[in-house]
């Protein structure tokens, strides 16, 4: 799978799919920081999403380590989510001053956990890419996804689990190979 | 090493929703509205010569009118305007 700085060089090189990748491949954590560690309303959480995204896309020539989009995009999101929640306190009666949510930092290194497990999930099979995601992240019905993947219904469980096995060991396999050897 | 089980692994996957997908695809044609995508799709509503121009011939009918038929900003176009 390309890397994240591979990704950000080829956005900057003007490449017309990169960025279309770039934002499928982070859309889920800005989402997720959005409505999980700020949970900003609906209509909020659309204005903030299409600006983070819109300032990545202007300021994107300003990252100094393209390795770093992900806490880069955080760091984004978390300023326009606080801007945005300052503006609908001055609209408000109170003068309360507007801080960070106290666990926002504690929310963000989930979502950075759970990336890295979506990281891994995309070097799974297609299907198990799709059924996982089906059902876990879009929360789907067996029977909508046996409908949508023209699979019997009553396999979808045994195929959830079997796939959840192959994300498990992919996930092992990388922490093994990242752990120090212990000579 | 972290110690994935089924069930934790399940709720991980849980903790990242997808986002509506017209908001991601809006993010994703950024590029193209700093290419004009919205002017001509403004233009278009406005404008019915235009608009049928448009699902007549689409590149032909952005040439005509001085803009760049980038293919992405067609490929836009094409699903807004389809033939």
């Amino acid at each position: 799978m390309e890397t994240d700085a591979q990704l950000v060089a080829r956005c900057r090189a003007g490449e017309e799919d990169a960025w279309r990748e770039l934002v499928d491949r982070f859309s889920r954590y800005v989402y997720a920081i959005i409505v999980q560690a700020f949970r900003l309303p609906e209509h909020d959480a659309e204005d903030v999403f299409q600006e983070v995204f819109a300032r990545a896309y202007e300021q994107l020539h300003k990252l100094r380590d393209d390795d770093a989009i992900r806490p880069w995009l955080a760091q984004l999101t978390r300023r326009r989510c606080i801007d945005t929640l300052r503006a609908g306190a001055r609209e408000g009666p109170g003068e309360e001053a507007i801080e960070e949510p106290a666990a926002v930092d504690d929310t963000i290194a989930q979502l950075d956990e759970a990336l890295s497990v979506q990281d891994a999930l995309a070097t799974l099979p297609g299907n198990c890419q799709e059924i996982l995601d089906r059902f876990f992240a879009r929360d789907e019905s067996y029977r909508l996804i046996a409908e949508a993947l023209d699979l019997p219904s009553g396999t979808i469980a045994s195929r959830i689990s079997r796939c959840l096995v192959k994300l498990r060991s992919e996930l092992e396999g990388r922490d093994s190979a990242s752990a120090p050897s212990g000579d | 090493m972290t110690d994935y089980t089924e069930e934790t692994l399940a709720e991980i996957l849980r903790t990242l929703p997808a986002p509506p997908q017209a908001w991601v695809r809006a993010a994703q044609e950024i590029p193209l509205a700093r290419r004009g995508l919205d002017e001509i799709v403004e233009r278009a509503r406005a404008d019915r010569a235009f608009r049928d121009a448009l699902i007549a011939d689409l590149e032909s009918a952005l040439e005509a009118e001085g803009y760049e038929p980038d293919p992405l900003l067609v490929e836009a176009l094409r699903e807004r305007f389809p033939s």
